[in-house]
């Protein structure tokens, strides 16, 4: 049996991964993506967590993250194409008018 | 349905009426406007009579109570009508002889507001009269001290309303302030008395512990004598204030610049005997103690006398029916002093009519001189003449400027001299009959008040044959007096009812069967009303010195008529005497001098030395201003420019230049922020790996 | 090296392989695809923890409905790749640097710091079941559940309010 705690390092790695691809990249679909990947990891380590306590609440908890991340996704989508109609683009480094 | 449960209505009509007339009375017109005051009044009196004939049967006193006024502790004052024979007397008098000069006013004033140049006024008239008529009601008929003190104010409040009813003028009718301060001066008066009434109730409260009648005297002969003497001599002081009597009477002389019908509904018949009715309310207080009465009879025997000989000296018509008001209420509360309080009422009740008599009559006379002096038709076509005319000085109202009128206004000439007789007390006349019970009376208990009244009848047998001699007799001394016109029948049928009363009112207490003293006996009691014997002596004494002070005015103005612009006869007799009635014996000044002077100076002082020079100039100016001032310099200039702006500043400058360095971290680039987040995050887990 | 184990490692490395080829492809389409083969492998593991439903749902939902919006949305507005001068050159050296610190701090603390080292036990014959799921869903997450209902419905209007065109703009 694969020990509970190897979950928990893919789920840490692929956590990671998915800020990176935030950190680095500009693309603000590839951005979005990448937070798609963060939840993900977090529900890798829900799953986990709920086999290893033997509760179906960590299953649930995924149920309802999938729920809002596709209320999430659609939304920023929504974003983006809104953004890409005033801008012409969907570059998050043109997007700096918070400059202080 | 009991008839006394209709007693409320005697306040409600005029309530009604006032309301009335002073949402719609400029509106509907002098005729409407007067028909629902004298509506009002005579319903008013209509309730009266029922309540009399419901009490000829049932003779005990009723208490109606209306509402719960004041409920604190143990103290429960209620709205509640008292019905027992004196107070329906009272109702009686107070709303028969006001609807009767409420229909003269009707007449009277449609005239006077022309003359005043103020026709919109006529509504306001009524409105005052009929809220004098409801606050007069609620003192004679309020079960209780505090309620009674209710209706004092409000009257004392409709006296100052009506004598200022022309404020703007003088009593002569020019321009001027002049009936404002007669007013004002008789509400100042009436103050001082109405403080010595509110403390009089305050020690009845603080000694009985409630203020309705019949607890007060409940408790009347337990209290000491020392509070039964401090009761009885403010309430004395409020009795001085609103009936006129030494010393506080001054203000009802100059209370004349009111309309006539008001100073013959208020300042003759009714609210000015207030004090009396107060007096004959409390009978059971006064008896307790004999030296009060004492004190009560000397103020009013002195006052009687003393107002006389003034009215002697007097030449506007007006002033000469004041004076002998104050005279004739000396007289009755010399009675209810002497513990005769039915013939004091009795008195009263004469008095009214009579003196109401004489105060119309004398509002009918100066109106028919002022009506012949400027015509009211050449009112509007010739204004500019008219105004010329006024410049020449003329006033209606100064009997030297009458004379032979009996020709010109036969029927007020004849119910005034039917007024005039009575007052002298000539059998078998009203004034007869009370004036007679109280002399008896006054025999058997106190010959000094007896002298004094005796004099003082005499007094005014003479004046007022003087007065009739001056306006009837002679030969007119003026262009007015030729011309002057009789009063219209609104005016004149008042009179006449008045005239018969002035006959008739003897007949109220006609010795040997008293019907009134039998009527009071109910609520005074047997001891306090006993009935006077009919002493022939003293009757036929006095009638025959009223006859000898008449013949002996006849002698001194009859025989030789007064010219115009003569000096009074009497004056070459009396020699200086007579310039003191003629000035009131200076009391006026006196009370200037003594009174109102230093009271002038103390609040000179008061506000030059104290107020301005100590308070203003020195605490204000010097100490607080300059303190507060150098104060003030210190705080702005070292401290406030200094420390406080600097701190200010300096934060202001941190804050600029922190936001300055801050500010370049914010680059505006989302990831930017997103790097810094997840270098916290870092150190976050590292602070775990390495802790512990 | 049990059977076990060498599925988990080589499903393991799919999807790090997956999530680092999302990362690093220049393409957008491309890293779509990567990021559905990543949720591909995520929704094997939900297997084998014994999350069927949740499985299923990954699938269908993320891999399928989401990631084709997510397609969708890059092929309409054809932005498969950003133009223009990349600045910020220091960021992605930085953001490597700290994204292996996270990795060593939290194998570190996972593997030597933590009890967390449990073996999966043979869990119980309906564990993570539809039916069982479903009947914790519809008992004590009833409310929550009916929430997400009205959550999805303000995220349906607010995608049509925000891109909605503006009438007034155009005329």
């Amino acid at each position: 049996m694969v020990p509970v705690s190897y979950y928990f390092a893919l789920s840490a790695i692929l956590f990671a991964l998915g800020a990176m691809g935030v950190l680095i990249r500009r693309n603000a679909i590839i951005v979005f993506m990448s937070v798609e990947l963060m939840l993900n990891a977090a529900n890798l380590l829900f799953v986990a967590f709920a086999r290893s306590f033997e509760s179906l609440s960590g299953q649930i908890y995924v149920f309802f993250v999938i729920a809002v991340a596709a209320a999430e996704v659609a939304i920023g989508l929504a974003i983006i194409v809104a953004i890409f109609k005033s801008r012409q683009s969907i570059d998050i480094d043109e997007m700096s008018s918070l400059k202080g | 349905m009991e008839a006394f449960n209709l007693v409320p209505l005697i306040v409600i009509f005029p309530v009604m009426g006032l309301l009335l007339n002073l949402a719609f009375g400029r509106r509907i017109g002098e005729r409407g406007a007067a028909l629902i005051g004298i509506a009002a009044v005579s319903g008013a009196f209509v309730v009266s009579v029922l309540q009399a004939l419901w009490l000829a049967a049932h003779h005990e006193a009723v208490i109606v109570p209306i509402a719960d006024w004041i409920s604190i502790g143990n103290l429960s004052i209620p709205w509640a009508f008292r019905v027992d024979t004196l107070s329906v007397t009272m109702m009686l008098v107070v709303s028969g002889v006001g609807t009767l000069i409420h229909i003269y006013a009707a007449g009277y004033m449609h005239f006077d507001v022309r003359y005043k140049e103020d026709p919109g006024s006529f509504a306001r008239f009524f409105i005052y009269l009929n809220l004098f008529i409801a606050a007069m009601m609620i003192l004679i008929s309020g079960d209780s001290y505090l309620m009674l003190f209710v209706g004092w104010e409000g009257v004392g409040l409709c006296s100052f309303l009506l004598i200022g009813f022309w404020y703007q003028r003088n009593p002569d009718g020019t321009k001027g302030l002049l009936n404002s301060q007669a007013a004002k001066k008789a509400f100042v008066a009436n103050r001082v008395g109405d403080f010595g009434f509110l403390l009089a109730m305050f020690i009845l409260f603080w000694a009985t512990g409630t203020l309705s009648f019949d607890g007060v005297f409940e408790h009347a002969e337990e209290l000491a004598p020392g509070i039964i003497l401090g009761v009885t001599l403010l309430m004395l002081l409020g009795v001085t204030g609103k009936s006129a009597q030494l010393p506080l009477y001054v203000w009802l002389p100059d209370a004349m610049a009111g309309p006539t019908p008001v100073s013959a509904l208020i300042h003759a018949a009714t609210m000015v005997t207030a004090g009396v009715y107060l007096v004959a309310r409390s009978a059971p207080i006064f008896s307790a103690l004999p030296a009060a009465q004492v004190t009560v009879a000397t103020v009013g025997a002195l006052t009687a006398f003393f107002a006389a000989t003034i009215a002697v000296g007097q030449y506007d018509i007006k002033k000469v029916l004041a004076y002998s008001t104050i005279s004739q209420l000396g007289f009755m509360v010399a009675a209810v002093g002497m513990g005769a309080y039915v013939a004091g009422m009795f008195h009263l009740v004469t008095h009214a009519f009579f003196k109401a008599l004489l105060f119309l009559g004398s509002g009918s006379v100066i109106l028919a001189l002022e009506r012949a002096h400027h015509p009211l038709g050449s009112h509007h076509d010739e204004k500019g003449k008219h105004k010329e005319k006024k410049h020449e000085h003329f006033d209606p109202q100064d009997m030297r400027e009458m004379g032979g009128l009996r020709k010109q206004i036969p029927l007020t000439y004849r119910v005034y001299l039917i007024g005039a007789l009575a007052l002298a007390g000539i059998p078998p006349l009203a004034g007869f009959f009370s004036k007679d019970e109280i002399l008896t009376d006054a025999l058997h208990a106190n010959v000094i008040v007896y002298g004094l009244l005796t004099a003082a009848a005499f007094l005014t047998a003479f004046y007022m044959g003087r007065q009739i001699l001056l306006v009837f007799f002679g030969g007119p001394r003026s262009h007015a007096a030729e011309k002057a016109v009789e009063s219209p029948s609104t005016m004149t049928i008042p009179l006449i009812v008045l005239a018969g009363l002035s006959i008739l009112g003897g007949l109220l207490n006609f010795p040997g069967i008293h019907p009134l003293t039998h009527w009071l006996e109910h609520t005074l009691g047997h001891e306090l009303a006993h009935a006077t014997e009919f002493n022939i002596a003293v009757a036929l004494f006095s009638t025959l010195l009223a006859v000898g002070a008449i013949y002996l005015a006849w002698t001194i103005y009859g025989r030789q008529p007064l010219k115009a612009n003569e000096p009074d006869p009497l004056s070459n007799t009396l020699g200086r005497a007579f310039v003191g009635m003629e000035n009131k014996w200076w009391v006026d000044e006196l009370y200037v001098a003594l009174i109102i002077n230093p009271y002038k100076r103390i609040a000179a002082v008061l506000a030059d030395v104290i107020d301005w020079q100590f308070w203003h100039d020195w605490v204000h100016d010097s100490l607080l201003a300059g303190g507060f001032r150098r104060l003030a310099h210190f705080l702005a200039e070292p401290f406030d420019l200094g420390v406080i702006d600097g701190i200010a500043n300096g934060l202001a400058r941190l804050a600029k230049g922190l936001a300055r360095g801050f500010s370049f971290g914010q680059t505006g680039f989302v990831r930017n922020y997103a790097l810094v987040t997840f270098f916290g995050v870092v150190l976050m887990l590292g602070y775990l790996v390495f802790s512990s | 090296m049990t059977l076990d184990l060498v599925l988990f490692f080589a499903l393991a490395a799919v999807a790090v392989g997956a999530a680092l080829g999302m990362l690093f492809s220049r393409n957008a389409v491309y890293s779509a695809l990567f990021l559905i083969l990543n949720f591909a492998t995520i929704a094997v593991f939900f297997l084998l923890l014994g999350a069927p439903f949740i499985a299923m749902a990954q699938v269908t939902v993320y891999a399928g409905a989401i990631m084709v919006l997510f397609l969708f949305v890059i092929m309409l507005l054809g932005a498969e790749q950003t133009q223009g001068r990349h600045r910020g050159g220091w960021q992605r050296p930085l953001a490597g640097l700290l994204t292996i610190a996270l990795i060593v701090e939290s194998v570190y603390l996972i593997f030597v710091r933590s009890d967390l080292v449990i073996l999966i036990q043979p869990a119980a014959s309906d564990y993570g079941s539809p039916q069982a799921l479903g009947e914790l869903l519809f008992t004590d997450f009833l409310l929550p559940f009916e929430v997400t209902s009205v959550l999805l419905l303000a995220a349906m209007v607010g995608v049509i309010v925000l891109t909605k065109e503006d009438k007034k703009k155009q005329s």
